[in-house]
């Protein structure tokens, strides 16, 4: 990273550990020759120094709090975007034909009648400090049921992610060396297969395949908290390989247009006109390159496993989130449906994020916005 | 063009495109039983009377499947036609008006796509009742998030031609400049995506059924049927995986059509097809 030239001061970035050419700069301070008069001439207010003296830590921060005002926002969406909508939870909650009487009395019973903004700055002053409320179904602690449960589903995404990841770079890459022969088109049409079926149609077949047809894998996936280490592990084996199905066709795809997109790029082009071997150019031209995408495609489509979890759980059976929260949706138990949403949502907003920040480290060019 | 440099691939999608919709179309001339008439005993294996079988109630796989095709098809297209319709509508007037409009729809937009779908549309269906048209809304207003990424990124190349501009100058409104000026410029890439999302909404739909949230019971759904017959499949009985198999194949129809149609807007553009 020595490139470029210099005018600007030369400024040790901690969090990366590499120094940067501050030639362009980002915040709209202008560099200056001179490194004493830049620093005398931002020395305005500390975020505009913070930003000069460690431009990295300063664009993290920025989209950690971008991501915190989003959750917020998305907070607000999920709880007032709701209020907002025509009907009444009372009415829906009881069915059409509830007496007047009736649909007062719950309105009272689940604090309906306090103003909605109210309702929303006492439910997000509980959901910070992880307090969801109670049931309305029945009468639990939601953040209880919730601590549960999200345990269960991260479990399924880790192994899932664990698995999938690897794999899916490997394919990706050999799509890549042998593209536009034979194993190439195979991946490709396999791929495009995978990514049009349905998750409980993979679910099914993979439970009608092992645990119905060859008996070998455990159906439904149940798992509770007696069970050893290795009985969970084998519970789970039909979810996670249904999961790793649904996300490794995005994955590969994904990954094969990256990396296909560095090895057109012109410099690999000028390294093969000058007689490196292939190793040489992938290994010192192409991976550096490739890096940010690839971690991109990876932080993407672990996002898009927080939604396959839903579905999978159902098929399987398996106590999670998911399965926690279509219970609610189809009882309508809002407390639940809204902190499982939140969750979600968090979940969701964190991977992008990581997916920013990583491909913000790997790339340096993305740290200097037009 | 001509139909020979159609490849394979695109014909065979192009088939399971005109079975799907010919069986939606002639559902009742085509089924040999009513959709939702019981005829039989419960998961009665497949063959003589019941060519697929019938399912959790009794009723033949085969008719539901061809009703199914209908509401499927219909649900999905609707819902996708809408989100076009009020994606591209939001997403033109964004990129040509520009300014304070373009940052409010695109900030609001980016807002709606920083919940994943499914769980959105969980939150929503939670609260509104259960009608058919509220399901198409929900699905069309998701959706038409992504096609207002796609539509404002399109629609922006194109907004700043020369051609626009001399159709400012000329003193066209802003409605000539949308449908007459960026639209037909744009057409061909949204009809890949439009393709995309198609398939998109049918894997959504059904997994919204399949749910239970999605089309209620009696009426015939592939999505639904799928978890009407979910509890069979334990007993080895596969009446669940045919509809799941009928969902997959429009998919994949559709995704091979799509995969053919991007390559050749991609080619006519001068760009590398294989990437």
């Amino acid at each position: 990273m020595e490139s470029g030239p210099i005018t600007g001061p030369v400024l040790t970035d901690g969090a990366a550990g590499e120094t940067l050419p501050r030639s362009a700069d980002p915040s709209g301070v202008p560099a200056k020759p001179n490194p004493a008069a830049a620093t005398g001439d931002v020395g305005g207010t500390f975020w505009r120094r913070f930003v000069f003296r460690r431009p990295l830590a300063a664009l993290i921060l920025q989209r950690l709090g971008l991501s915190v005002g989003l959750l917020f926002a998305v907070s607000l969406m999920i709880f007032g975007g709701i209020e907002a909508l025509p009907g009444d939870f009372a009415t829906t909650y009881l069915g059409q034909s509830a007496t007047p009487q009736a649909v007062e009395n719950i309105r009272k019973d689940l604090g309906l009648d306090r103003p909605w903004s109210e309702r929303y700055l006492s439910w997000l002053g509980g959901a910070v400090k992880g307090d969801f409320g109670t049931s309305w179904a029945s009468k639990n602690s939601v953040s209880e049921q919730i601590g549960k449960r999200l345990g269960n589903s991260l479990f399924l995404a880790f192994f899932a992610a664990l698995i999938s990841v690897p794999l899916a770079v490997g394919l990706g890459m050999l799509a890549v060396q042998f593209r536009n022969r034979l194993p190439d088109k195979i991946i490709n049409v396999i791929s495009l297969a995978a990514i049009s079926l349905p998750e409980f149609f993979i679910g099914y077949l993979l439970i009608m395949l092992f645990a119905v047809q060859y008996g070998v894998a455990t159906f439904p996936a149940t798992v509770y908290d007696s069970m050893t280490f290795t009985e969970r592990l084998s519970a789970i084996a039909l979810p996670v390989a249904t999961l790793v199905l649904v996300v490794l066709a995005h994955m590969m795809r994904m990954t094969r247009a990256a990396i296909l997109n560095v090895m057109s790029s012109a410099y690999v082009e000028t390294a093969e006109l000058k007689g490196l071997g292939t190793f040489r150019i992938i290994a010192r031209h192409a991976a550096p390159n490739a890096v940010a995408p690839v971690i991109n495609v990876i932080a993407l489509n672990l996002a898009y496993l927080v939604v396959g979890v839903v579905v999978v759980e159902v098929v399987f059976v398996y106590p999670g989130m998911g399965q926690y929260m279509v219970d609610a949706v189809t009882v309508r138990d809002m407390p639940v449906v809204q902190a499982c949403g939140l969750i979600f949502a968090a979940f969701y907003i964190f991977l992008n994020m990581a997916a920013d920040i990583l491909a913000i480290l790997a790339n340096p060019r993305l740290r200097h916005p037009r | 063009m001509n139909l020979r440099s159609i490849p394979i691939s695109a014909w065979i999608g192009i088939i399971g495109i005109a079975l799907a919709l010919l069986c939606a179309i002639f559902a009742p001339f085509i089924a040999p039983f009513g959709e939702r008439d019981v005829v039989g005993e419960i998961w009665m294996p497949a063959g003589g009377d019941f060519l697929l079988g019938t399912d959790n109630l009794g009723r033949d796989l085969l008719s539901r499947l061809i009703y199914g095709a209908r509401t499927t098809i219909f649900v999905a297209l609707t819902a996708t036609v809408l989100s076009f319709a009020l994606g591209m509508i939001l997403s033109f007037t964004a990129a040509v008006t520009g300014g304070f409009v373009d940052q409010l729809f695109s900030r609001f937009n980016d807002l709606m796509m920083a919940v994943p779908t499914l769980i959105f549309a969980l939150v929503v269906l939670a609260v509104l009742p259960q009608h058919l048209w509220i399901l198409i809304l929900v699905m069309a207003v998701l959706d038409s998030t992504r096609v207002f990424r796609i539509g404002r990124a399109v629609a922006l190349d194109v907004a700043v031609m020369e051609f626009v501009e001399a159709a400012r100058l000329r003193g066209e409104g802003s409605l000539w400049i949308i449908f007459r000026e960026i639209l037909p410029n744009t057409l061909s890439p949204l009809l890949a995506e439009f393709g995309l999302r198609f398939a998109f909404s049918i894997l959504f739909l059904s997994t919204l059924s399949f749910l239970g949230l999605g089309i209620q019971p009696p009426a015939a759904d592939w999505g639904g049927m799928v978890k009407d017959n979910k509890d069979g499949i334990i007993f080895g009985i596969s009446a669940a995986l045919v509809p799941g198999a009928a969902i997959a194949t429009l998919a994949i129809s559709v995704n091979l059509v799509v995969d053919w149609l991007m390559k050749r807007t991609s080619s006519l553009k001068g760009g590398r097809g294989d990437a």
